[in-house]
């Protein structure tokens, strides 16, 4: 036991711990060329292990220990430290401040993992938003639109339609029921397989037809593995067989790609379709103008801002803001960037609709690094400057001794 | 007497230095000084024609100056045109040895001028660099144009009647994305981009083929009146001048042309301040119509182009002077900068200050062998002149750029150097003995090559993309991060002399090697504090900016990397798992470490991606990081090992140098050529097993001790 305590204190596991982090952290950003920062990310870095097997075989082995597991390891390591060894003497105070706010930076990032949230609000100029989508979650809708003041939103989240596959969804507001009959986690659509010559494409031999009754049933898909690039997102697609008790009232193909489709059912109007996962606020927001500046005769970015009115009508607000590069809205928790621009010369010559994107983030630990940076810079600063005064204070009498010395030479 | 020497080199130094301050004078009868001057507007910012001049030299040419003296296969010297033309071949420029030949060059703003003025003659002279053996090949190239230390030059009427073909390779090769584009096909893309600059400057201040500017515009403006009229006329279908028509719809077609140009030479019409609304002579043109008046800076340039056509040196001058007289009433501010940053071009204050450090760098290492105070305080002495021009330089950009010094990679590597400097005289300082400014010299003169080789890609002014557009961050977060970078490669260099000086017979004195593990432990602190901070205010930035703290990006990685690095060097040493030699390697480890974040996260897209390709600053990276791994690799064997066997030294000071010559003489890779090299070093590992195998009786280890 005690051994085990003297193991979990040492600065022995602290080093082991810094290597193997810096392993993950090169490995991690080398395998981001092949395989694209999100699927990196949660491989190397938010994991206990690292995986590895065979291309196209079912097994795989853990080969290197992931950022989750070391960073714990770091942790228990540097607590456990701080309870045995740390002394709070005016000596080390540097030390205890800046490993404290080690600490806080990795907890911090740790609750950031794991409750912040993404997503895109886009808004079209003169257009009002009152939610934003997510980039990576999406979900199975079902929208009610019998009431034509206010749509009514059914919702089934992407992983229970992945896991309920050839299961009945009954929802007792629904006067139907639903049937997952299959789904993809991303495919490549296409809607004839036959080239304008009528020959049947090359590359389009491996589709299949999609077995839908209703709606978009002309349709040919392929299965495709994960997309690994930023800016692409997946095809997520799957086929919906409506039921009433026992009988089928259609099979529904759906994909984030299309629009949803609407049918008529006991005289009420419903949609059925698969779309980003949405979040809605309190509060909307019109984008009144949408500004894309070049630097004069080049093609380079010089800013891009959003002109936007911000309504709230629980708290009366009705104000003008301006979001620009690296000057965010924080509002409600949230925060809104600048994150994509359709606008400026270009887009009006070939006669689009100027719009802006936003990144909605919603982090409530954003503070945490920002108390972690001054807490490590102090920490650091006030112990090396210890040293320093120390080891210079020890060294004048031996200079002054020197200097005889290195003169006779 | 001796202790005056130091004071005297430095003040003879200072002198040259000082003297390189003069007002530059013309270098010909046409005044290039005054023209290279004009504030013009390219790229969105503000610069001397002089800089719009260096920066596309460096692009076509790689170099700064045009050289128009050189010799044929006979060996008869003289002017590279003239030498053409009495059927000379096999023209090369002045050899290295050949000290007594002075070939006469143009400057960057005279070779624009000749570009922009008269360009029948600029399509003579050897600008365009092709390299690439297959592509010379293609061309039909392989004997032609000028030669100089195996580079070839050729000049516009070579190269003109292979534009077609270079075209239709480019257009090719744009189609494929960047890091699939094999060697040949950049080479084809580079060339084709050197020839659309040099057109595209041809064609910026009169159509490339005008005599005289001054009576084109006249009859320019006579034949609007009556053009527009029959163009009218033609319009109703009614009978109409044909002449007066085409005169002027072909004077259209000429200034279309100009108006395409990307130098913005004339100024707006409101007062200075805002460096919008520049525009180029052609649209200016093409505006009289309407105003059916020509501006007088056009009138001014179309007087230049005239002269300086004919060979009118006075005409030329009195117009030029004429014109920036013009802009002292509304652009003095601009006019002031402009001049600030021809002076800076001219002055080329890196390239003084690294010669200044290589020097310092000799005479700090020859002081420790001749344990010669002399020789070291010279050293200190000239570094701090070479760090006083290093700082001007800084402040001069940061005033040009309205910026905090690091903007881009070429000034990360000019600010790398410059707090080595800094940092290497803090250390000299503390312990006089000439390991500091050794440091600091060979740091500060490495850091400077390197920004020289990142500045042959083009203007290193460049405006900023809107996300980077913050003086705030810029100040903060990249200084603090690039001092981070020079620290660790300081306490790297530092391993690296208690290495070399391990390993050579008797140069590492014990009260030496103290000393040094005392400079890389501070220096290993000071490091750490300064990435530490630099990281996480990147992160804060990026949260600012993106909305996300970390995101794992590779440049965030390797910035992380080096704060790990520096945390376990601390950690290692305070837990007693490394003593004073590990404490070397892994500070030496620690160069790799950064050399990898600063440039090979870069490298990412390009090296790693496609097979059988390395880029050239790949192939550097990869050599330096496999000098670093010899290095730990020496300093893995204790010195008294070295000391003992002194054959061994030998041994692998030559191995190591038929290592270096075969990796830099082999241009192809094939399998003999990796098979030849893993042999010497598995001839050399042998080596190092047996030394570490090898006890020393206690004697030997008291005599080599002593």
């Amino acid at each position: 036991m005690k051994q085990l305590w003297h193991l979990i204190t040492s600065l022995k596991l602290t080093v082991v711990c810094l290597s193997f982090s810096m392993l993950i952290v090169f490995v991690g950003t080398l395998a981001q060329v092949e395989q694209g920062l999100y699927l990196v990310q949660d491989r190397y870095f938010k994991s206990l292990f690292v995986f590895w097997g065979p291309e196209g075989s079912d097994w795989q082995i853990p080969i290197m220990p992931g950022g989750y597991l070391v960073g714990i390891l770091l942790m228990i390591n540097l607590i456990a430290a701080f309870m045995a060894k740390f002394k709070w003497t005016r000596k080390k105070i540097g030390i205890c401040i800046s490993h404290l706010g080690i600490i806080l930076l990795l907890l911090g990032q740790l609750a950031t993992d794991l409750l912040s949230r993404e997503s895109a609000m886009e808004i079209k100029e003169g257009a009002t938003s009152s939610h934003s989508s997510d980039f990576r979650i999406n979900e199975l809708v079902i929208i009610d639109q019998g009431n034509p003041a206010k749509d009514k939103v059914y919702a089934l989240a992407e992983s229970l339609v992945q896991s309920k596959q050839g299961a009945i969804i009954n929802n007792p507001s629904l006067p139907f029921q639903l049937k997952i009959e299959a789904f993809w986690p991303n495919v490549s659509l296409t809607g004839t397989l036959e080239d304008s010559q009528g020959q049947l494409k090359a590359d389009h031999a491996d589709y299949q037809r999609v077995e839908a009754t209703t709606g978009f049933s002309n349709v040919y898909l392929k299965p495709m593995p994960p997309q690994t690039s930023m800016d692409s997102r997946d095809t997520r697609a799957a086929i919906i067989e409506v039921m009433d008790g026992g009988t089928s009232v259609g099979k529904w193909f759906v994909a984030t790609i299309l629009d949803p489709q609407t049918w008529t059912y006991q005289g009420r109007e419903y949609s059925i379709g698969m779309r980003a996962k949405r979040y809605y606020e309190d509060f909307s927001m019109t984008l009144l103008k949408a500004t894309h500046e070049n630097y004069t005769g080049t093609n380079e970015p010089r800013n891009f801002a959003s002109r936007v009115q911000l309504r709230n009508r629980q708290t009366g607000e009705d104000r003008e803001v301006l979001i620009y590069m690296n000057h965010p809205l924080r509002y409600q928790g949230l925060t809104f960037y600048q994150y994509q621009m359709t606008a400026g010369e270009m887009v009006q010559r070939q006669g689009l609709d100027p719009s802006s994107t936003f990144q909605v983030v919603k982090n409530p630990t954003w503070v945490s690094p920002y108390l972690a940076c001054v807490m490590v810079g102090l920490g650091l600063t006030i112990q090396f400057m210890i040293h320093l005064v120390g080891f210079l204070r020890k060294r004048r009498p031996n200079t002054t001794a020197l200097e005889p010395s290195s003169a006779s030479t | 007497m001796k202790t005056k020497i130091p004071y005297f080199v430095t003040a003879l130094f200072g002198l040259m230095m000082l003297s390189a301050l003069r007002e530059p004078k013309p270098a010909g009868p046409m005044n290039d000084v005054g023209f290279g001057r004009i504030p013009v507007l390219r790229e969105g910012r503000l610069q001397p024609l002089d800089s719009v001049a260096m920066n596309a030299l460096i692009q076509i040419r790689g170099t700064r100056k045009v050289p128009l003296d050189g010799q044929d296969a006979k060996g008869s010297w003289g002017d590279l045109n003239q030498l053409a033309q009495n059927g000379g071949v096999q023209l090369t420029e002045r050899k290295w040895y050949q000290f007594s030949k002075r070939p006469r060059k143009l400057n960057a703003s005279q070779w624009l001028m000749e570009v922009m003025m008269h360009p029948e003659i600029a399509d003579q002279r050897y600008i365009f660099a092709i390299n690439h053996p297959e592509l010379l090949d293609e061309l039909g190239l392989m004997e032609a144009g000028l030669e100089r230390s195996g580079l070839r030059y050729f000049t516009f009427l070579e190269m003109r009647p292979h534009y077609p073909a270079i075209m239709g390779h480019a257009r090719s090769a744009f189609d494929r994305e960047e890091a699939l584009r094999s060697p040949f096909e950049k080479a084809v893309l580079k060339t084709y981009q050197a020839l659309n600059i040099y057109l595209e400057l041809k064609n910026t201040m009169a159509p490339e083929d005008a005599h005289d500017m001054v009576a084109e515009l006249d009859t320019y403006l006579a034949s609007i009146g009556p053009g527009i009229e029959a163009w009218r006329l033609q319009n109703q279908g009614q009978e109409h001048d044909e002449n007066q028509l085409n005169l002027f719809s072909s004077y259209m077609d000429r200034f279309q042309l100009l108006s395409g140009a990307r130098t913005l030479m004339i100024p707006p019409e409101r007062q200075a301040g805002a460096s919008d609304d520049w525009s180029t002579i052609g649209t200016n043109l093409i505006t009289a119509i309407q105003t059916r008046t020509i501006k007088p800076a056009i009138q001014s340039f179309a007087s230049m182009q005239s002269a300086f056509h004919h060979g009118r040196a006075d005409q030329f001058n009195q117009s030029l002077d004429q014109y920036l007289n013009s802009l002292q009433a509304g652009y003095q501010t601009e006019v002031k900068r402009t001049g600030i940053e021809y002076r800076y071009n001219r002055y080329s204050p890196f390239y003084r200050s690294s010669v200044l450090y290589l020097f310092a760098f000799l005479l700090a290492c020859m002081s420790w062998f001749r344990d010669s105070d002399g020789m070291r305080r010279t050293a200190v002495m000239l570094i701090a002149l070479a760090a006083l021009i290093h700082t001007v330089g800084l402040i001069t950009r940061m005033l040009i750029e309205g910026r905090p010094p690091v903007t881009n990679l070429y000034s990360s590597a000019v600010f790398v150097g410059w707090g080595a400097v800094l940092l290497g005289l803090v250390i000299e300082r503390v312990y006089k003995d000439g390991i500091g400014s050794a440091i600091a010299s060979l740091v500060g003169l490495l850091s400077l090559i390197i920004a020289h080789n990142l500045s042959l890609t083009g203007d290193t002014m460049g405006v900023l993309r809107a996300v980077l557009d913050t003086n705030f961050w810029l100040a903060t977060h990249v200084v603090i991060i690039t001092l981070g970078y020079a620290s660790t490669f300081v306490s790297g260099f530092l391993g690296i002399i208690y290495v070399m000086r391990g390993f050579l017979p008797g140069s590492l004195p014990e009260s030496t090697a103290k000393s040094l593990a005392k400079m890389v432990y501070g220096v290993v602190c000071f490091s750490t504090l300064f990435s530490f901070v630099g990281t996480v205010l990147g992160g804060i930035w990026a949260d600012q900016s993106w909305g996300r703290f970390w995101g794992w990006d590779p440049k965030e990685n390797g910035a992380l990397l080096i704060v790990i690095w520096n945390a376990l060097i601390l950690h290692a040493r305070w837990g007693g798992m490394i003593r004073e030699r590990g404490l070397m390697n892994l500070a030496i480890f620690g160069n790799i470490v950064t050399a990898f974040s600063w440039f090979g996260v870069n490298m990412l897209g390009v090296g790693l991606h496609s097979y059988g390709f390395m880029s050239a600053a790949f192939k550097w990276l990869m050599i330096f990081n496999f000098t670093q791994i010899k290095l730990i690799a020496i300093g893995m064997i204790a010195s008294h090992h070295w000391q003992a066997n002194r054959w061994a030294v030998w041994t692998v000071c030559l191995l190591n140098a038929m290592q270096g010559l075969w990796i830099l003489t082999q241009a192809q890779w094939e399998v003999a050529q990796w098979a030849t090299l893993a042999l010497m070093l598995a001839l050399e590992a042998t080596l190092f097993f047996y030394l570490v195998g090898r006890k020393l009786s206690p004697s030997k280890m008291r005599q080599v001790t002593a």
